[in-house]
């Protein structure tokens, strides 16, 4: 396969260019030098595809909405709070919980790269990392919600928060009417990805999984 | 606009892509690139710049794990982790031109499987220490720079987006005094450095 370009500060076009071999390629002499263990990557794929994910967020969302108590200390120290809770991790020091109200929508972003709280919501979705939603949301946030089917309040305003490189932002859904009394982890149920987002509102109780 | 990554605002990127097409290959990229974070040859801010300085024409045909792989081949070499040579040897292994030889005992640094929880639990503090005073505070109006800040190196790292240089705004959050990516990604410390003449 021809290589596209040689330069000198580009060295990975030495690599093969279709991604699964340039992939294997890097893989291939990392462990034959010893210097990454094949168990480590397997290990670290187990770990965000199995035990650290979106419900970790949504035990936090659900106990702030059963408990109002946690939900004010939350707000004083995200990052307490949510460590309290056993939910830690890759830029999990400096995370702050914006609250949806009926005066406020909030969604996050990154425009810069894919800044995401990995700690609370597991790797990022695909379309967060897309051109059209990192250029979009700080433009017109209103149509990108449209497009993911999010009914704003009359009045409601948008507030979008555009994650600098240690600052992790996790929305606070609103609670569904007619979940009074619902256990925690029933409310988890409610509590999806895209809701921590901003681009979701939460399931509402007919619609849970 | 200093680089292709800062696309906040920009027009004509069309409708959001809604599948999610998550491939073995790409979780092996995301889980290369972390255990070569822990081999500690680089910090996490020079990890988002490598990814910024591929050339414009790749960072915009690369899907985002082309991009972090990619990035990462260079910062191993730059770095001096790997050379030249091993990425073409790389290449004639990924193409089965050559087999492996059964590596040696594991270096010292690399992240052993027994600890890839424990390490991507761990919670890293991006606070600077030194009694750093805060020149603005919530709800003060505040100007932003009309120019890329890094004074480091033109077109270097930065996190002030293009839509927000030279615009007038309202500070509506303190969230202490942090590392500042520009002079971290060019690996020249945690805090600015003043210019040398």
């Amino acid at each position: 396969m021809p290589h596209d370009h040689h330069d000198h500060d580009h060295p990975h076009s030495l690599l093969p260019s279709d991604p699964e071999l340039r992939v294997r390629a890097l893989e291939s002499i990392l462990v034959e030098k010893s210097l990454v263990d094949p168990a480590a990557l397997n290990a670290l794929i187990d770990t965000y595809e199995n035990k650290i994910g979106p419900r970790n967020g949504a035990r936090v969302v659900a106990r702030a909405w059963a408990d109002a108590e946690f939900k004010a200390q939350r707000f004083a120290d995200g990052t307490e709070t949510i460590a309290r809770m056993g939910v830690h991790g890759r830029q999990s020091k400096h995370m702050v919980a914006v609250e949806n109200t009926p005066d406020q929508h909030n969604m996050v972003v990154c425009t810069l790269c894919n800044c995401y709280p990995w700690a609370t919501l597991g790797i990022p979705p695909n379309w967060y990392k897309s051109d059209a939603y990192r250029s979009r949301a700080v433009r017109e946030p209103r149509a990108v919600l449209d497009e993911f089917g999010v009914a704003l309040l009359p009045d409601q305003k948008v507030r979008v928060w555009d994650s600098t490189a240690e600052v992790r932002y996790l929305v606070l859904p609103m609670r569904p009417t007619g979940t009074e009394g619902w256990s925690a982890e029933a409310l988890a149920d409610l509590v999806s990805r895209n809701s921590m987002i901003g681009t979701a509102l939460a399931t509402p109780p007919g619609d849970a999984p | 606009m200093s680089r292709i990554h800062d696309m906040g605002g920009r027009f004509g990127d069309g409708l959001i892509p809604e599948k999610d097409d998550s491939q073995v290959w790409q979780a092996k990229a995301l889980a290369t690139t972390l255990a070569c974070g822990a081999l500690g040859a680089w910090n996490i801010d020079a990890g988002r710049h490598a990814r910024e300085a591929l050339v414009p024409r790749d960072y915009a045909r690369f899907s985002d794990y082309e991009k972090w792989v990619s990035a990462l081949a260079d910062l191993l070499v730059t770095r001096g982790v790997l050379t030249v040579e091993d990425l073409v040897r790389a290449r004639q292994l990924a193409l089965g031109e050559t087999q492996p030889a059964a590596p040696a005992r594991l270096c010292d640094t690399a992240l052993r499987a027994a600890d890839v929880l424990a390490s991507q639990r761990k919670v890293v503090p991006y606070t600077r220490a030194g009694g750093l005073v805060a020149l603005f505070r919530g709800g003060d109006r505040v100007r932003a720079a009309s120019y890329n800040p890094n004074q480091r190196k033109p077109g270097g790292h930065t996190r002030l987006p293009a839509y927000a240089m030279g615009r007038i705004g309202t500070v509506k959050l303190y969230h202490d005094s942090h590392v500042l990516p520009d002079s971290n990604a060019q690996l020249h410390g945690a805090g600015p450095v003043a210019e040398r003449s």
